[in-house]
């Protein structure tokens, strides 16, 4: 009897376990299937023509614009710099961590890294506005230092530790051996961090980049509270801009149910998953890549 | 018996019976097969996605891979000892009294059962005053002693060891040894050895396997003076292993 | 002498950087420390804010923040263990599996505000949990999953299988396995993985940006089914929405450090507990 009730605790327990599993499928189909449907209601009333090529994000006018152009042109300006700044930053610190640092310096470097990442998006977005902000509304001479690079800046501290974290596995997983076949050939730790560390390591760079990429992207908080909320289309890095993120943010809070408006949070919203998907597929094919090339 | 991992197969129609209160060692040389062989008596092939188990196995009248049988108790009936000691990260009376408890031992019996099993494992005179010692803290020796106890406790008909002294000194590895004989008067004992003077003295009957296959099973004596195949003398004497 | 220069200029790039990024952490840390010490005193963490809230304290946002915490942490702690344990213990290379891990780590890269969006169509629109508290920790719950999981699965996998091996061979199910040797074990592992998770979840303001949290309540939040405040909520609110920005700055720095400082005495405890087991090993 007991024998029964015991066997029985492991099946209904393993049934538990598996169910769970499913449910993380069930939850990423479930995101992507209330993002769409919620749009199709959008799509029913905008013609997907105007939303991808107008250039007014506008819900409030007569006749409502809702063009995802001036948006997406602000969350890429506001990525490209946080990406310009932050993947050379990351990479370099990532090789100085593993191939030059003294263990006992990198054994303090890392948690310092690790704080950084845990400092929350909000502390930095607030950052923005009082620090960054006015040394950026000194340096140009302009009145506002809330804009575009301002949003680049905070992203690319965000990113910073993905970046690093990643790049530094992937560089710390190129075999011993490569390393020491390139300086058996005479060439200096240099020559060899360039030309054999780096390059045989790329996939995972790739990878790292990818992630930290999908970070920026995804980022509400900071480019909500730095970048100046302008929804119009930026002309170049000192404007105010206003990112998908920081739209959803703003209006979902006010709009009422249901409405060609609230629908369209959701449009965008779903352009932006798609975005972040698909990036980070490709991360995953990179690291993949990296996996096959070390087996 | 055939067994397979996916396409390969590595036991090639073995056919082998162990007598009741005798040691049986297993030998051979690396990859032939022998340990895949020991754990496909207790069924630790069961977690392995890809392996596949052909023929019969018993023990008594029991087919061992039956569906109607549970591997719990059949566990509990074919006990293993493995290569490297594995005590569980509990006291050295918790390592015995989990397999107890799990099958639902009475309550009242089980500080007795854990004595007789720790004295019948030589283990008792070193450990009797601290029994709340987290069992890690003990030597590999002593640990691989209170592996022995563990399966012993729960009184079963066969003891299964896959190199039980491997990755013990000489002097642990000489204290298993004595207990090895000592227990065979109530199990049947099947053990995995790499040692064949450690084969000669401690077993009954001896199981030659070469790649898969058992080529030679016969008494002790048989098998190191006068073995029937060459292959069986080759690699007793030493010329391959 | 052109080599001697080109090493000088990697010097510069290599060390420098990594100089940057330890400078970043200086600064933010300085400028909110030195800022915000001054506005943190006992009254200032055990009151309520007053005279539209350019006075007083933060006690309802940082009990509103720990319940919010606490009930993320109920919620994404059994189900991502389980899931976790489920793939390292009981499934099987297959396409399924596959299909899951893949599922997971793209749960991951989802932006937190699209979470937030979820949350407000699922609970509190769809399971009519209205803006809660409960609404907003479940939907937070769901952001941690992937964290938990993958924290979990990394602890279960440094158990050797010998451990499993001993208990299986005693008779032990699978289940009894995994609940007496393998949780046990990997216990310190798992636990360093909720903290860091509880010290995100504790930071997160997008996905409760609609499914619970205020700007101001005038009690404090003992329910599950009520509003509540939220240190990262407050600060944003403190530092963008206030009518008099500039008057409230020090609260805003206030409520920035005594975030900051909660998140870091959770990380603080993480590596505690890593650093720990990680020496007994």
């Amino acid at each position: 009897m007991s024998i029964k009730r015991r066997e029985q605790a492991d099946i209904i327990f393993r049934k538990i376990f598996q169910a769970t599993g499913f449910i993380t499928i069930a939850l990423l189909a479930g995101i992507f299937i209330m993002l769409l449907y919620n749009s199709i209601a959008f799509f029913v009333e905008v013609k997907p023509i105007d939303f991808f090529t107008g250039s007014q994000w506008d819900p409030g006018s007569m006749k409502g614009d809702y063009s995802i152009a001036p948006l997406l042109v602000s969350t890429g300006l506001v990525t490209l710099g946080a990406m310009l700044i932050t993947v050379p930053l990351g990479i370099f610190t990532a090789a100085f961590l593993s191939e030059i640092a003294h263990p006992k310096l990198k054994s303090i470097l890392k948690p310092i890294i690790e704080m950084l990442a845990a400092i929350p998006s909000v502390a930095i977005g607030f950052l923005g506005i009082v620090l960054v902000g006015p040394w950026i509304a000194d340096i140009f001479g302009i009145q506002n230092g809330l804009n575009a690079i301002n949003g680049s800046i905070l992203l690319a501290v965000m990113a910073l530790p993905t970046i690093i974290t990643i790049s530094e596995d992937a560089i710390n997983a190129v075999p011993l051996s490569h390393r020491e076949a390139s300086m058996a050939l005479g060439a200096s730790k240099w020559e060899t961090i360039f030309k054999v560390t780096i390059p045989a390591s790329m996939p995972g760079l790739i990878a790292a980049v990818m992630l930290g990429l999908g970070r920026v992207l995804g980022e509400t908080m900071t480019v909500l509270m730095a970048t100046g909320n302008a929804a119009k289309m930026p002309s170049g890095f000192l404007d105010s801009v206003r990112t998908i993120t920081a739209t959803i943010a703003i209006e979902m809070g006010e709009v009422p149910y249901q409405t060609t408006h609230y629908f369209a949070l959701f449009a965008i919203a779903v352009i932006l998953f798609l975005i972040t998907l698909s990036i980070n597929l490709l991360g995953e094919y990179f690291s993949n890549r990296l996996r096959r090339f070390h087996a | 018996m055939n067994l397979f991992f996916g396409k390969k197969q590595v036991l090639k129609n073995i056919n082998i019976d162990f007598p009741r209160n005798q040691v049986t060692s297993l030998i051979g040389p690396s990859g032939c097969g022998k340990s895949t062989l020991l754990r496909s008596f207790n069924r630790m092939h069961d977690l392995s996605p890809d392996a596949k188990i052909d023929g019969s196995l018993k023990i008594d009248d029991l087919d061992i891979y039956s569906k109607e049988n549970s591997v719990t108790t059949l566990r509990k009936k074919i006990g293993m000892v493995f290569q490297k000691p594995n005590p569980l990260p509990k006291s050295i009376y918790e390592n015995l009294s989990y397999g107890l408890n799990i099958h639902r031992f009475p309550k009242n019996e089980i500080p007795d059962l854990i004595e007789k099993a720790l004295k019948e494992s030589y283990l008792w005179d070193e450990v009797k005053d601290e029994l709340k010692k987290p069992a890690v803290k003990l030597s590999g020796g002593q640990q691989q002693r209170l592996c022995i106890a563990r399966t012993v406790v729960l009184r079963p008909e066969v003891i299964l060891m896959d190199e039980p002294c491997s990755a013990l000194d000489p002097i642990s590895t000489n204290k298993i040894e004595e207990l090895i004989l000592s227990l065979k008067q109530n199990y049947t004992i099947v053990i995995v050895t790499h040692n064949m003077q450690q084969a000669q003295r401690i077993s009954d009957k001896v199981a030659f396997m070469y790649l898969g296959q058992l080529i030679e099973h016969d008494n002790c004596e048989n098998i190191f003076k006068h073995p029937a195949k060459d292959l069986t003398r080759n690699y007793v004497n030493g010329h391959f292993g | 002498m052109v080599k001697k220069m080109g090493y000088l200029l990697n010097w510069v790039f290599f060390l420098g950087s990594t100089m940057l990024v330890c400078l970043i952490l200086g600064t933010i840390l300085v400028d909110i420390f030195s800022k915000g010490m001054s506005s943190v005193s006992w009254s200032f963490i055990s009151k309520f804010p007053s005279d539209g809230m350019t006075e007083g304290g933060i006690l309802p946002a940082i009990i509103g923040t720990l319940m919010l915490t606490l009930i993320t942490t109920l919620f994404s702690v059994p189900f991502g263990v389980a899931c976790a344990v489920y793939l390292n213990e009981y499934a099987k290379p297959s396409a399924l599996t596959n299909v899951i891990r893949a599922s997971i780590r793209n749960l991951a890269g989802i932006p937190s505000i699209i979470y937030g969006l979820f949350g407000l169509a699922l609970f509190v629109q769809s399971l009519n949990l209205g803006t809660s508290v409960l609404s907003a920790g479940l939907t937070l719950g769901l952001l941690s999953l992937p964290y938990i999981i993958t924290t979990t699965e990394e602890a279960l996998k440094r158990i050797p299988n010998s451990m499993r091996e001993a208990t299986l061979a005693l008779g032990a199910t699978q289940f009894e396995t995994v609940k007496d040797v393998v949780l046990p074990k990997a216990l310190p592992g798992i636990l360093t993985g909720v903290i860091l998770s509880m010290s995100r979840a504790a930071g997160e303001t997008a996905p409760i940006l609609f499914t619970g949290v205020a700007f101001y309540i005038n009690d404090i939040t003992t329910s599950p089914s009520q509003e509540f405040m939220a240190l990262p909520y407050h600060l944003y609110m403190l530092s963008t929405q206030h009518q008099s920005i500039e008057q409230v700055r020090p609260l805003a720095y206030g409520t920035a450090t005594v975030l900051i400082s909660l998140v870091f005495i959770l990380n603080i405890i993480a590596f505690y507990i890593r650093f720990k087991h990680r020496s007994q090993d």
